[in-house]
């Protein structure tokens, strides 16, 4: 049986074997992600729960462990209600393109050590292409639905992204000129040396300005003025029901877990352990898998608690946020970043 | 053999998108064809290897200036149909340009029969060039002064686009969000503090 298998595997021509290979590491990413965003939803009712001295979902499965297949299924039977006045086809269109891109990412981002599904030296730029591209789902969702509230939550949701994405870029400027490299593993590399030589510490006012930028880029509490339920209903998915709505759910939960990987990877040194040159040549200090996974699970935790924590803020003061605060600031410390290289200080001294 | 299938596929897309372009009556939908335009474009450089060139088109042309062109378009209430009326009137501009560019594209037809193919065919670059870094090096070297004059210039159009939007009609109110921001509770509410009444 074993030897049909591999006689098979190896009679295959190379191209086939690459493609089988590439398409079989893509399905366990996503549905690893799939996955994982089901349980994030959980994590995120049970951790405001406790935050707010409540218990959250305890009756589906032990501890309520099975809660969202519960939901799932849930939003699978229901009526996936389309508009009559709407733009039928792109607003059917409109969860898939929101969803594409928060998988699409996971191609370039370093797993383990020299491990990442296509190690392209343009890794950067391709994960800030995405980031660009997500917009248009928010954008065509709420224009097809042809429904006034749904248009503004769209407009809002433009206007944030378009701002946000230039303090990430520029943030992301400032990982770029530390590392030298455009590759994402080679940048994990690059911060190798413990938890103090990580780039959050060098350049901790990109590293605030990019995670800061990355909770608006998805819409999420405290900057999730495109939903804003107490004033614009519940803003673009307003007309989305049933699995339609799953999608944007999935997609907003996957893009959370995405931002999470990429803070992880610029600026908490990815799969790189913390005790690396402090416990030299224990288990502690191997680089692996695990290490980015307690990351990721860090940062999912901060947008949880932010969304225990503050209030919505004001549309104005998002974009004055954006615009005359954190590009500033980006700007300065890239200044300052260039001076530390140029004088030879901190992790340039050598 | 499969770059060239894929050349074919995605430049099928391309011209099909293009088409839609200037044929769909919907504003938003022609900005979406243009959308896919950019992608298609894009991966047909990825093909060329200059992923550079391709990934900043999307970075800037789908991710930025499109996402306004579309808010704007949206905004906006075309009447496809009055725009529609001029047409006859200006065919014979049209028709021109399209005179020029379809001169313009057999030129370079012709000019590939002069003994171009003699020229050295672009071969595939070997494994480990980054096309990224290499347009770097040129740009921050050999063209630094044509790259600082070409940023300077867009970061001037910049503050005059916005100097011109920017008008202040007297006897507006407007919020200052810093000092809103800046506001701390002492400045508002005053806490006092008092003894407790005595049981009645």
């Amino acid at each position: 049986m074993i030897e049909l298998v591999t006689g098979t595997w190896t009679s295959l021509p190379a191209w086939l074997q690459t493609t089988l290979v590439a398409l079989g590491q893509i399905l366990a990413v996503t549905i690893t992600v799939i996955l994982c965003v089901a349980y994030l939803t959980l994590a995120e009712r049970k951790v405001i729960g406790w935050m707010q001295v409540r218990i959250g979902p305890n009756r589906v499965g032990p501890k309520g462990l099975l809660q969202p297949f519960a939901d799932v299924i849930k939003l699978l039977l229901k009526e996936v209600v389309v508009p009559s006045r709407s733009n039928r086809f792109l607003f059917v269109v409109a969860p898939l393109l929101a969803l594409t891109p928060a998988f699409a990412a996971w191609a370039v981002i370093s797993l383990w050590p020299g491990f990442a599904i296509a190690d392209v030296d343009a890794g950067v730029l391709y994960v800030l292409a995405l980031a660009g591209f997500g917009a248009y789902g928010i954008i065509l969702a709420g224009w097809a639905a042809n429904s006034k509230y749904a248009f503004l939550g769209a407009m809002r949701s433009a206007a944030q992204i378009v701002a946000y994405e230039i303090a990430m870029g520029f943030a992301l400027v400032g990982v770029v000129m530390a590392a030298g490299t455009l590759n994402l593993g080679k940048i994990v590399e690059a911060q190798s040396g413990g938890v103090l030589s990580w780039y959050w510490l060098w350049l901790f006012p990109l590293f605030i300005v990019y995670f800061i930028s990355g909770v608006a880029e998805t819409n999420r509490a405290p900057f999730d003025v495109a939903e804003g339920e107490s004033e614009i209903v519940a803003g673009f998915h307003v007309e989305y029901s049933g699995i339609a709505f799953a999608l944007f759910f999935l997609a907003e939960y996957a893009n959370m877990i995405m931002i999470a990987t990429l803070t992880a990877t610029f600026f908490a040194g990815g799969w790189l352990s913390p005790f690396e040159g402090i416990l030299p040549g224990t288990v502690l200090a191997a680089p692996g898998l695990h290490w980015l996974v307690i990351k990721i699970a860090f940062f999912l935790f901060c947008f949880l608690w932010f969304r225990a924590t503050f209030p919505r803020y004001r549309y104005d003061q998002i974009m004055r946020l954006g615009w005359k605060v954190f590009i500033p600031v980006t700007l300065v410390w890239l200044c300052v970043e260039a001076a530390m290289w140029v004088y030879k200080i901190g992790p340039w001294a050598a | 053999m499969i770059v060239n299938l894929l050349f074919y596929v995605f430049g099928a897309i391309l011209v099909i998108s293009a088409l839609g372009v200037i044929t769909a009556r919907n504003p938003v939908h022609c900005a979406l064809f243009l959308v896919s335009a950019f992608l298609n474009s894009a991966v047909i450089w990825l093909l060329l290897e200059a992923e550079f060139l391709a990934i900043t088109l999307v970075v800037v042309y789908v991710g930025a200036v499109m996402v306004l062109w579309l808010f704007v378009v949206m905004m906006m209430d075309i009447d496809v149909e009055k725009l529609r009326q001029g047409f006859t009137r200006y065919a014979p501009v049209g028709a021109v340009i399209a005179l020029v560019v379809v001169a313009q594209i057999a030129t370079v037809v012709y000019v590939r029969k002069l003994g171009l193919e003699d020229a050295v065919i672009a071969q595939p670059k070997p494994e480990g060039y980054s096309n990224t870094a290499e347009l770097g090096q040129l740009l921050y070297t050999q063209y630094l002064w044509p790259f600082e004059i070409a940023a300077v210039i867009l970061l001037v159009a910049i503050v005059a686009a916005i100097t011109l939007t920017m008008r202040r009609r007297p006897g507006q109110k407007i919020q200052d969000v810093a000092k809103q921001v800046a506001v701390r509770a002492e400045d508002r509410i005053r806490v006092v503090k008092m003894d407790a009444e005595g049981r009645q």
